[in-house]
């Protein structure tokens, strides 16, 4: 399915808003959604739909399937059998799932970040990649903290926090209609989990939709809409359950 | 695709301008390459003029060997590889800008090299419009079929060992052809390596076509 010339849009003062040919339709829908890992299915048949404005928090313990899910709608893996859909994007066709990933943004456990460059060099990359205007560039980074020194050191130079908000300013330069944040508040101080939170409330009042998964619970829920419990690659298995699904029926 | 291969090479020479890993490494690992088939081949430079050609493109192919690695390993480092699938970059378009990158530091490294195969190896210039075809011709042939078969390795975690064996055989064609054409550069007579140069220019565009189409299935897949 693709969008319409004219898109309906939800807000987007701060850049982030939500685009969609029917507006009715969730963000993020998915049924029955399996995605194997090598032969392990980390999806096992799960199903979510999240519309435009929320705020979900994927909860559940290690190896539940969070990062996978995440990875997954932002279209970096490939879904093997059952339905897709982020911004109204089929995941199942590649081309389709190529254009989700322009629209998204994706804060994984890695920073992606390149040690050698500046934090602003890294901010300009990652955001001309998109076309942002530099004004963009600037308000990213005056919005995570990192203007004046800060913004001229390499990265390599940089604290596990710092490296968080520059990672934080690469996503915000993209303008993102889909916040994927996969334990976001990992590396932070107190402040920068403040600011961060902030940042996550702002794009979420300027149409934005956020999904993310931490472990720092009271923060996350007091932040987060609504909570998925996810165990076993399932929305609606109980904690430790294994995966329900046949792996040999799921391998082509 | 263009605009995304300008933004890629900027990027990567970037990034090498600031970890000067090129200038305090990979030079002076050419230097010392040169140094070595000196002392081993003949001290007296008989053997060694004979053979500067030969050599002096091995040299760059290791040295090939180096940035390319290098080129591969910045996006591997800190999940740089799902950044770039996500960065919206036309495949094409960094296939293009990694190829352009790593050809300017070849194209540095040869100068280098081509000092040393004269200052050290007596070797003479006769015939420099051939020379000078000749190094842009076979830095596109590297250039190209590294950035193609670096991002084949890329996901590899032997890809440091994986790399060397799957390249340097399909590099064969750009030794042999450069060789030749260096040796009638090289005090020959320049008619003679024309057509090898011809050569270097077929494959370096079959391999930029090739990395064009298949850079992206690649990089999905590495």
């Amino acid at each position: 399915m693709t969008l319409p010339a004219a898109p309906v849009r939800l807000g987007g003062v701060f850049g982030a808003s939500v685009a969609l040919a029917d507006p009715m339709e969730p963000v993020v829908h998915l049924r029955g959604a399996v995605t194997l890992l090598g032969r392990f299915p980390a999806l096992a048949g799960i199903d979510l739909d999240v519309t435009a404005g929320e705020i979900v928090l994927l909860r559940g313990p290690n190896g539940a399937g969070k990062t996978t899910l995440l990875r997954l709608c932002a279209g970096l893996l490939p879904i093997t059998r059952g339905q897709a859909r982020v911004l109204g994007q089929d995941l199942g066709d590649r081309r389709s799932a190529r254009n989700v990933r322009r629209r998204v943004g994706y804060l994984g456990h890695a920073a992606g970040l390149y040690d050698d460059l500046t934090v602003a060099d890294n901010v300009r990359f990652w955001g001309r990649a998109l076309g942002a205007p530099s004004c963009d560039l600037e308000d990213a980074m005056a919005a995570c903290g990192l203007s004046g020194r800060l913004g001229d050191m390499r990265v390599a130079t940089l604290s596990a926090g710092q490296r968080r908000r520059a990672s934080l300013a690469c996503l915000l330069v993209r303008r993102p209609e889909v916040w994927l944040l996969d334990e976001p508040h990992a590396g932070l101080d107190h402040e920068g989990r403040d600011l961060l939170d902030g940042l996550i409330e702002q794009a979420v009042s300027d149409g934005a939709t956020v999904i993310l998964s931490s472990h720092e619970l009271d923060r996350a829920e007091s932040l987060a809409h609504r909570t998925v419990h996810i165990a076993g690659g399932t929305t609606d298995a109980g904690e430790g359950r294994t995966p329900t699904v046949e792996v040999s029926a799921l391998v082509p | 695709m263009f605009r995304d291969a300008a933004l890629m090479a900027g990027k990567d020479l970037r990034v090498e301008l600031r970890s000067k890993v090129t200038l305090q490494q990979v030079a002076p690992f050419a230097v010392l390459m040169l140094i070595l088939f000196g002392v081993a081949l003949d001290p007296d430079r008989g053997v060694l003029t004979r053979a500067s050609s030969g050599l002096f493109w091995v040299a760059v192919l290791f040295c090939a060997l180096l940035a390319i690695q290098r080129a591969f390993t910045i996006e591997a480092v800190d999940g740089g590889r799902d950044a770039l699938r996500l960065s919206g970059l036309d495949p094409a378009g960094i296939f293009l800008g990694k190829a352009a990158a790593i050809g300017v530091q070849l194209i540095g490294l040869e100068v280098v090299l081509a000092l040393g195969v004269v200052v050290m190896y007596g070797a003479e210039v006769t015939g420099w419009p051939l020379l000078v075809a000749t190094c842009a011709a076979a830095t596109v042939g590297l250039a190209a079929a590294g950035t193609l078969y670096g991002v084949l390795a890329a996901g590899l975690r032997v890809r440091e060992t994986l790399l060397p064996i799957l390249l340097l055989p399909v590099l064969a064609p750009v030794l042999i052809g450069a060789t030749k054409a260096f040796e009638a550069a090289l005090g020959g007579a320049s008619a003679d390596g024309w057509p090898w140069c011809g050569l270097l220019v077929i494959f370096g565009l079959l391999y930029v076509a090739a990395g064009t189409l298949a850079f992206g299935p690649l990089l999905e897949e590495s």
